[in-house]
């Protein structure tokens, strides 16, 4: 990655494991899907999973996944709870795919580490994530696994802080007109038939 | 050109390429945007993008499906800012009160989604409207506030899987076995960032109603969208529509797209059909699949007969055949909410809910209901439901200690009956119910 980029991508902090499939109900149960800020999301944050979880975590902590973290429902409360409670980034063996793009979109880093052992890490270990490098440590064992590298649409997001901004910007620069895509008008792309 | 398979070719098309290959990230023009209660969600991140209006009031569709009618106050006030935001950006589809149903249904019932279309909806199942030849697929509401304001959306092209169904199903084994078969085999992740395409002799011979299933539960197995090529089924499901008047052309205009001959596809599973037995998906995850014959649940608290996979009137049918005259054993609740008013009203007309009413069942609403947990049969600690809905999880329909079981209609309604869970060909000889002794409560 060439140019600066404005979001954070070091971080270290006391890490929660989480086993494979932890699904969106367990992230924020059906009951509390009315609730729509962060931070009434995250009074409840994988209360599915562990009822106490909520008390337990704090802002800084970071949550290292097994394999399809957040598989099921295209819930954005889930990444939202994550937000609220200070979760600066979320390490997984895998994603599921919305909730992915759900994160990205909200801007929550997120990195996918395929090969990261079953046990690589234990509740409250230090872990560190280097998001350019793609590199998670286990700091308290001295352990290490890659991650995949942020794609550059992903990057492009969280880079503007989510993708808010980034259509924001894009509606912007239609109506003055500036960065038109060549070829047809704008307005021209709205027509289907 | 390398060959493209059918999901492939549909993302080509709505990025207005020739060739998309595996991997390439494409910005694709979306053709229907669904939107539920995730609307008020969406309201904030759509004003935030600096909108003045909607990319196409036409194109977007709002069932309310969730907890309607509401079922709180925090529900209501998520109402409430749904109905002031379709007034003020003019947004003539919003299904409420006296027309609501499960948003999947409204798409393909009313005859929203067109083969050949990019459909982008607020739920994970939006993938239902895959069977009608359909790229179907769920998003959340800050990226549909994007596509409200926009009608883009990028999208990665991903692998497909191809599903060859064998062979022929045979009452009372239906399409809910089937797909729960795949993902026992596939495992909750096993199309996880792909497509999943549905083909063979099986699909041919496959009614819409149970077509809808299969597709919608390709979520389950992590996919993308699944995806089933248009034929003479498709048409005439769509010309009955009443959206159909007047679009005859345009339901043909993509009707042809099928995969090339060349196509790479990242996986084959073949299922004969003819083979397979029901099934269920046990706590608690859907791929956690047995024969039903092989499980043992002696104390069923709920029969849960709903949500968008198997709740269509045709589901409703099944049910009520195997319940007239019959009651519902005494210790087990039968909750039904069918998918659609216009599935109820269809329901009423031939006295379905008279039959499964008095057989002991409870109508609602139409309405996702009990199947998140939601409202409307919500379930104790330790309870046990036998549900036709499409999830599992812990803690899915109520307390984190009740459970729940997936199955098709058939096994749900005989497990009704006998108060336990059941196979439903003990029901049926030669693919035909049998005729039964009426049985009092």
């Amino acid at each position: 990655m060439s140019q600066a980029l404005h979001f954070k991508t070091q971080f270290n902090g006391r890490a929660w494991a989480l086993p494979d499939s932890v699904d969106t109900d367990m992230i924020t149960p059906g009951k509390y899907l009315t609730i729509i800020d962060p931070k009434g999301l995250s009074e409840h944050i994988l209360e599915g999973w562990r009822t106490d979880f909520p008390k337990q975590v704090k802002a800084g902590d970071i949550l290292v996944a097994g394999d399809n973290l957040g598989c099921g429902s295209s819930r954005e409360h889930a990444p939202l709870s994550m937000l609220g409670a200070g979760i600066p980034v979320v390490i997984a063996r895998s994603f599921a795919r919305i909730f992915y793009r759900n994160a990205i979109n909200v801007g929550l880093p997120v990195m996918e580490c395929p090969d990261m052992p079953k046990d690589f890490v234990k509740d409250g270990e230090t872990v560190s994530v280097d998001l350019e490098k793609g590199i998670v440590r286990n700091e308290t064992r001295k352990l290490e696994t890659k991650g995949i590298p942020l794609s550059a649409k992903a990057i492009e997001i969280l880079d503007a802080g989510g993708l808010v901004n980034i259509v924001r910007k894009k509606l912007h620069a239609r109506t003055t007109g500036a960065h038109k895509a060549p070829g047809a008008p704008p307005e021209a792309d709205f027509k289907q038939d | 050109m390398a060959g493209m398979t059918l999901p492939q070719k549909l993302l080509a098309l709505k990025s207005g390429q020739k060739q998309v290959s595996v991997g390439e990230v494409v910005d694709c023009k979306v053709d229907v945007a669904m939107a539920h209660e995730a609307l008020a969600q969406l309201v904030k991140p759509f004003k935030e993008m600096g909108a003045t209006k909607v990319w196409d009031p036409n194109r977007i569709v709002v069932p309310i499906d969730h907890w309607i009618p509401a079922s709180s106050e925090s529900s209501a006030k998520m109402h409430a800012s749904i109905r002031k935001f379709c007034e003020e950006y003019k947004l003539p589809h919003l299904y409420d009160i006296g027309r609501q149903g499960i948003c999947h249904q409204i798409l393909a019932e009313e005859g929203f989604c067109l083969p050949g279309d990019l459909v982008v909806g607020t739920d994970s199942h939006t993938n239902m409207a895959g069977a009608l030849g359909c790229f179907a697929s769920g998003i959340g509401p800050t990226e549909m506030a994007a596509v409200f304001a926009t009608g883009e959306l990028w999208m990665r092209v991903p692998p497909t899987i191809k599903v060859e169904l064998q062979g022929e199903l045979t009452e009372p084994v239906a399409s809910k076995d089937v797909v729960l078969s795949l993902i026992g085999q596939m495992g909750d992740d096993g199309a996880r960032y792909q497509a999943v395409e549905f083909g063979g002799p099986a699909i041919d011979a496959l009614p819409m109603y149970q077509r809808l299933t299969l597709t919608n539960m390709t979520t389950e197995m992590g996919a993308k969208a699944g995806v089933i090529a248009c034929d003479d089924e498709t048409l005439d499901y769509l010309d009955a529509t009443p959206m159909a008047s007047g679009r005859r052309k345009e339901i043909r205009t993509h009707a042809g797209l099928r995969s090339d001959k060349d196509a790479k596809y990242a996986k084959t599973f073949t299922l004969d059909c003819s083979k397979l037995e029901p099934v269920v998906a046990c706590p608690q995850s859907p791929e956690n699949v047995k024969r039903v014959k092989d499980v043992k649940v002696e104390k069923v608290d709920q029969v849960f007969i709903g949500s968008c996979t198997n709740a269509r009137y045709e589901d409703l049918e099944t049910v009520a055949a195997i319940l007239k005259g019959n009651h519902v054993k005494r210790g087990t609740r039968l909750v039904v909410f069918p998918a659609s008013t216009s599935i109820y009203l269809r329901a009423l007309d031939s006295g379905i809910i008279k039959t499964i009413t008095e057989a002991g069942g409870i109508f609602n609403p139409s309405s996702c209901g009990a199947c998140f947990g939601g409202m409307g049969g919500v379930l104790a600690e330790k309870e046990v439901c036998v549900s036709t809905s499409n999830r599992n999880y812990k803690g899915r329909m109520g307390h984190p200690e009740s459970m729940s079981y997936l199955v098709s209609p058939a096994t749900a309604a005989v497990t009704a009956l006998e108060g336990k869970l059941t196979d439903p060909r003990e029901y049926y000889s030669e693919g035909e119910l049998r005729p039964r002794k009426a049985v009092a409560a």
